[in-house]
This record gives C-alpha cells, sequence and structure tokens, in this order.
C-alpha cells in the first residue's frame, strides 16, 4: 500500500494502463514534457517515449478527432483537455463522432477514447478555468460520464475508463487533486487490455458508492463536492443530531438507479449537491429519479444545492458562487424542516 | 497560381498528356468501369428518391473522377473517408451497394452501417471537414504502428472554410501523418459560390501555410486525379507527411434532391461544365487510343446497371427496422438500464405508421407552380 494523492493516483493509473498495454497513447497540450499543468501525465514520457506520449498542437478539435481517428484505427487514446471550459472546442467531435461511432458502425467500432478535464472551481484562476460541463455530456447519448471523488477511485475509473470500448468523459476534480493522500494497493485491480475481468468496468464505471453512513437525509454529490458534503454532514450530526448518507454517485451517466432509490427511500428525505448551473443539471435527473420512483417513501422534496444560472464568477467572488459547507447545511435543513 | 495538371485532353485543340506508366490498359479499362459503377449508382439513386424510394439524396453526378481516380492510386491497406457527397466510395472497395442505398432510405444498425474496419471505409460524415482530424489519427496510428498504410479524406470548397480543416491540417503537417487532403473544389456550397468563401485565389495555396505541398488537378480528369494522389501518397510513405489536392472542377447538378440551382445560378453556366464531365471524357480518351469498343463499353455498363439493380432488390427486402433499433448499439458495452424501460414504455402504445420516404419535395418559388427540379 502506498499513500498518494488524487494525481498521483491518476499518474500511476496511467502508468499501468500504458505498461500493459501498448495500445494506450497519451495525447494533449502540454501532456508530455511538462507532463501536464497539473503533472498528472508526469514521467510518462521518459518511461513510454514520444510515440506514445505527444505534446499536440493547441486544438482541442484536432486533439479530440485525431484520437477518434487512432480509436478506430485500433489504438487506445487519452486524451487530455487542460481545463474544463477548453473543451468547447473539441465539442462537435465528441457529440457528433466520439459519442456516435459504435451507433454509426454496428458496434464494432466504438471510438475508445477516454477525454479526461480537469473541472471546476475554487482554485483561484482567470475566467474560463473553472467551468461544470458534465450535463452538456451526460445529455449526449453514447457517451459515459464518470467522476473520482478519492484516489483509491480515480485509479480504479482511469483503469476502468481506458478498459471501457465506449468513450468516457473523465471529470477531474482539480480543487481536490491534493487534497489529501489514501492508501492504495500497488498492485492495479485489473490489467488493461485482458477484457472486463470480474465486472471491473461495471463496478468502477457504472457503481455509486456511500461515503459516509446515516439514515436521516440522502445526499447525492460527486466530485469536490464530496468532501463538502461529508463535512456538512458531520456538522448535521453535531449540531442537528441528523445523521446524513452521503452517496458519491461517480458515475453520472449511466447514474446508479439503484444506489440513488435505495438512499432515497430508505432515508425518506434528499437533497442534491453540485457545482455545476442547476437549471438541467444532474441534480435535476436525480431529483426526477427519486420523484418518479419512491415519491411516496419521501417525507419532503427533493432539495438542491448547486451552482448558479449564472457564469462561472471571476474568482473574487466564486466562494459566492460555489457550494459550501454553510450552504449544503442550510439546504438540508431546509428539506429537514419541510 | 499553380498549374492544373490535366492527362485528357479534349480530342482537339487541347492534347493527351502521358499517361503514368504505372497505369497499363488494363487498369484504364478498370478505373472507366469504376467510373461507370458510380455514375450508375448515382443516375439511379436520383431515380429511387424521385419515386419516393428513398430520402433526399445528395447528388456527386461529375465527380466520379475524383473519387475513382484518387481511389484507384490508394493501396489495399490506405484508409478513405467520405463525405455525404462520396456515399458511394464504399461500393468500390467491397461496401454493399445496397447498404449505402439503404442509408439514404434512413434504415439505421446493420441494414445502413458497415465497419470501417472491413474495407478500410470511413462511414459517410454528414458535418462538414469533422472526419479530416479522424483521417489524420488513423495515419497518425498507423505511423506510432509502423503499418505502412496512409489516409484519404475527400471535402469540398466549402469545407476549407470549417476550423477542422486547419485543424487537421495542421495535425497532419507537424506531426508528419501520411495524410491526402482531396478537396474537391466544385465551386459551390449549396447557393454559395467559391468567391464568397474564400478571398484566396485558390484552395491549393493554404497548404503553403502549413508547410505541405498543395496540388492543383483537373477534377474531371480521372487519370490526372490518380496521378496526383499517387504522388501524395508515394511522399507520404517516404515520411514526407500530408499533401493537399485541389481538385478543380464545377458542380454540375443540384447539391442535393431538394436543392433548386435556378434560384442562385445561371444553369447555363452549367451547361458549359457538363461538356467535361468524366465519364464520356475517358470514354472519349480510351477511344483515341483503342482501348475501348463499342461492345466492351456497352458490357462495363450493362454490368454496372446489374449490379445496381440488384442493390436496389436488396435494399427493399430489408423488413422496415423494429423499435429496438433505437437502442442498438449506442454502447459498444452494453445496454445502460434505462433503454430497457424506454423500450418498455414504446412497446405500451400501438407502434406508429412506418415511416416513408417523403419523395420529391416541391420547391416553393421554384416555378409558377412550385415544380420539383
Amino acid at each position: 500500500m502506498t499513500a498518494v494523492n488524487m494525481v498521483e493516483a491518476l499518474n500511476k493509473g496511467l502508468h499501468e494502463a500504458m505498461t500493459a498495454d501498448d495500445r494506450v497513447v497519451v495525447l494533449g497540450e502540454d501532456v508530455a514534457k511538462t507532463g501536464g499543468v497539473f503533472r498528472v501525465t508526469a514521467g510518462l514520457l521518459d518511461r513510454f517515449g514520444d510515440d506514445r506520449v505527444v505534446d499536440t498542437p493547441l486544438a482541442e478539435a484536432g486533439i479530440v478527432g485525431s484520437a477518434i481517428g487512432m480509436a478506430v484505427y485500433g489504438l487506445l487514446p487519452v486524451a487530455e483537455i487542460q481545463f474544463d471550459s477548453f473543451v468547447y472546442p473539441g465539442f462537435e467531435q465528441i457529440v457528433v463522432h466520439a459519442a456516435r461511432y459504435a451507433w454509426r458502425t454496428k458496434g464494432e467500432v466504438p471510438a475508445s477514447i477516454v477525454i479526461r478535464i480537469p473541472y471546476g472551481g475554487g482554485v483561484r484562476m482567470p475566467e474560463l478555468h473553472s467551468d461544470s460541463p458534465e450535463s452538456l455530456f451526460v445529455h449526449t447519448p453514447g457517451l459515459k460520464v464518470v467522476c473520482p471523488s478519492t484516489p483509491a477511485d480515480a485509479r480504479n475509473m482511469i483503469l476502468a475508463a481506458i478498459e471501457d470500448p465506449d468513450p468516457v468523459i473523465f471529470m477531474e476534480p482539480k480543487r481536490i487533486y491534493r487534497a489529501g493522500r489514501q492508501e492504495i494497493p500497488d498492485e492495479p485491480p485489473f490489467t488493461v487490455g485482458n477484457g472486463s475481468p470480474n465486472g471491473a468496468l461495471n463496478e468502477y464505471l457504472s457503481k455509486a458508492r456511500v461515503a459516509r453512513e446515516g439514515d436521516d437525509l440522502a445526499i447525492f454529490t460527486y466530485g469536490a463536492t464530496v468532501p463538502l458534503t461529508i463535512d456538512a454532514a458531520e456538522k448535521l450530526a453535531r449540531e442537528e443530531r441528523v445523521e446524513a448518507r452521503v452517496v458519491d454517485l461517480r458515475s453520472l451517466y449511466p447514474l446508479d438507479v439503484h444506489a440513488i432509490e435505495k438512499a432515497a427511500s430508505e432515508c425518506r428525505r434528499a437533497l442534491v449537491v453540485h457545482e455545476a448551473p442547476r437549471t438541467a443539471g444532474v441534480g435535476a435527473e436525480v431529483s426526477s429519479l427519486i420523484h418518479e420512483r419512491v415519491m411516496l417513501d419521501l417525507e419532503a422534496p427533493v432539495g438542491r444545492v448547486t451552482g448558479y444560472d449564472a457564469p462561472f464568477p471571476q474568482f473574487a467572488n466564486e466562494d459566492d458562487y460555489l457550494p459550501s459547507v454553510d450552504r449544503i447545511f442550510a439546504g438540508a435543513k431546509k428539506v429537514l424542516e419541510f | 497560381m499553380s498549374e492544373i495538371v490535366r492527362v485528357i485532353g479534349n480530342g482537339a485543340d487541347l492534347a493527351d498528356g502521358e499517361v503514368p506508366n504505372e497505369l497499363a490498359e488494363k487498369d484504364l479499362i478498370e478505373l472507366f468501369r469504376w467510373l461507370v459503377l458510380l455514375r450508375t449508382f448515382d443516375e439511379r439513386a436520383v431515380a429511387l428518391q424521385r419515386q419516393g424510394r428513398i430520402g433526399t439524396y445528395a447528388l456527386y453526378w461529375g465527380e466520379e473522377a475524383t473519387q475513382a481516380g484518387a481511389l484507384y492510386a490508394c493501396e489495399d491497406a490506405d484508409w478513405v473517408f467520405p463525405s455525404y457527397r462520396q456515399n458511394a466510395i464504399g461500393i468500390l472497395r467491397g461496401v454493399p451497394a445496397s447498404t449505402v442505398l439503404a442509408w439514404w432510405r434512413g434504415y439505421g444498425g446493420t441494414h445502413g452501417f458497415w465497419n470501417p474496419r472491413d474495407h478500410r471505409v470511413g462511414p459517410i460524415t454528414v458535418p462538414i471537414a469533422t472526419h479530416l482530424p479522424h483521417a489524420v489519427g488513423v495515419a497518425w496510428a498507423a505511423k506510432i504502428r509502423k503499418d505502412r498504410a496512409s489516409s484519404l479524406a475527400w471535402f469540398g470548397d466549402g469545407a476549407t472554410s470549417e476550423g477542422d480543416f486547419h485543424e487537421a491540417m495542421n495535425f497532419a503537417s507537424v506531426l508528419k501523418t501520411s495524410t491526402v487532403f482531396f478537396c474537391v473544389n466544385n465551386q459551390w456550397a449549396i447557393s454559395t459560390p467559391i468567391s464568397k468563401q474564400m478571398a484566396s485565389e485558390t484552395i491549393a495555396q493554404k497548404a503553403v501555410a502549413y508547410g505541405m505541398p498543395g496540388v492543383r488537378v483537373d477534377g474531371f480528369d480521372p487519370i490526372a486525379c490518380w496521378k496526383v494522389t499517387r504522388d501524395a501518397l508515394e511522399r507520404g510513405r517516404q515520411g514526407g507527411g500530408p499533401t493537399l489536392i485541389e481538385a478543380y472542377c464545377y458542380r454540375i447538378m443540384p447539391h442535393g434532391t431538394a436543392d433548386d440551382p435556378r434560384l442562385y445560378r445561371d444553369e447555363a453556366e452549367s451547361e458549359h461544365w457538363r461538356a467535361l464531365e468524366p465519364v464520356g471524357r475517358m470514354a472519349e480518351f480510351l477511344r483515341r487510343r483503342s482501348i475501348l469498343d463499342d461492345a466492351q463499353e456497352e458490357q462495363i455498363r450493362a454490368e454496372a446497371k446489374q449490379l445496381v439493380a440488384q442493390a436496389v432488390t436488396d435494399m427493399e427486402a430489408i423488413a422496415h427496422p423494429g423499435q429496438e433499433i433505437l437502442f442498438d448499439h449506442v454502447y459498444a458495452s452494453g445496454r445502460p438500464w434505462n433503454f430497457d424501460e424506454a423500450l418498455d414504455e414504446l412497446h405500451q402504445v400501438e407502434r406508429p405508421a412506418e415511416v416513408k420516404p417523403l419523395g420529391p419535395p416541391t420547391t416553393p418559388g421554384a416555378g409558377e407552380e412550385g415544380k420539383t427540379i
């Protein structure tokens, strides 16, 4: 076991995947020589050479589009989008091609690519370095959208995303990249390139995880708001004697409907928390699923604590925009006191 | 302006050029066979649309040289990526013609799609220029794997305004991929003439900005199209990187079966260009050299007609796809839980009546009676 942060965990996963399967290639802006602006791809160039770890021109449609072509040929590209909002020039390639290649080829040639996107606010960056664009991809049939919140999940999920034949949008919560260390096993959970062993893809790419036990309120969240939500749950326990169950969704498409039903039904009250804007966000879908399926088990309508339907602000105001422990606490009390 | 490469003259004041040594007589006949097959498919597809047996169709009548000539220059291992204008190119590589027709009939799944790896032919790409980065990616992957495979993508003059064209050109030249960017400059993007598409003198000159060769070729001359493509592929295979080819021609026909060019251009101009169309021109060239006689030509045309007729029969034998096809192959890894729920929901109500192609559209403003074109 080794204690690693999320950056190191992702880096370890990428090393493991590239070692196991020489079809895996890494491409993006500044991923090779500098190892990425967040250093997630550090060391890969030295280890695997400049054929497989490539600093590309600064053009996201070119990055995603050429990654699709490489996948059509038979490689397994992992493309880095340097910051969340930089994905927009590559949006057409993702939506009209990556997401549709399997469908368009009788299921025989999916665009087997992973698009890593460091996303979200709280890191005091200039405009368009802090967006949470996950809903755009959740709303695009043909994509899988996942988001780890712990180092252990980050490593397992990047391996599973590379192994998965379908295109995976891999949202990386950059605010908690280095937030803490976690012991992870030295050996990978499975070897990339050996098919889908023991349901690993299913386990790591479509299942939610209970991050804190509790029976009085279910709070669904993912990414950088998971630790904040756990803090809010501790505060609820201290100050309100309420035990909130925190569910880390991990997979945003497909959603783990059974985990959502179970937690909402057992806790009878539910709240969804995310950084992305509220309207048609992931929270809207989770709320809708709960109301459609277990409404009669509920004591209150499902609440939401989210970013707002406004551009992510200049960073002097980002703490006003982002869900905080206090906002989550207040949102939880509203559901509890309904 | 760089010179336009041409081999086939007009049998009068414009003399024929040298046929490249690699093209034997049997190659010229085979190339002619390809031209005829493409032409036959296109004409039949238009008729099928008129009869309401397929949907809106994008014609390529007159552009067969840019397709057959370029493809004939490719090796079997080379990948080609068509836009919708080259929709039938796969039939020259083994994609069933009935599959292409089924695509235009609105069928998906196993009926209207194919596996690109089977024949190294990409899917029909509807959005403009977005398949160019895929062609670059394929050649890049082949380079990484040290395989002898190049890529070629066709696109129109309008596509050169799209960002993906420029990103693909830049990636290919920086990464030195063996990629041929084959631009069919037919001078029209629906109603937009090339003069409103760009202020550059030629499309070929755009290659200069990317540090790659730019070549102009007569887009109605299949042998010239073969020659410039073969040269580009040879250079690419030897590590020389990509080439931009501008095949200068003219869109003699409407953009598609729903388009009426009388609304935006003088059709006398397209009549002028029609005299240069490649199938007749190639036939005359082969006759001048006594490579082709009437009987042979008749046989080639009859075979093409038979192949396409069989394809129509095969297409029409396909049963209307079931509702399950909505969810087939969206994910290669299997269906997410909500697909089964969606199908259950669909099955709870009576199925809508079978969708038929709409048949020939009437174009408002096309004439006193809103005539079809």
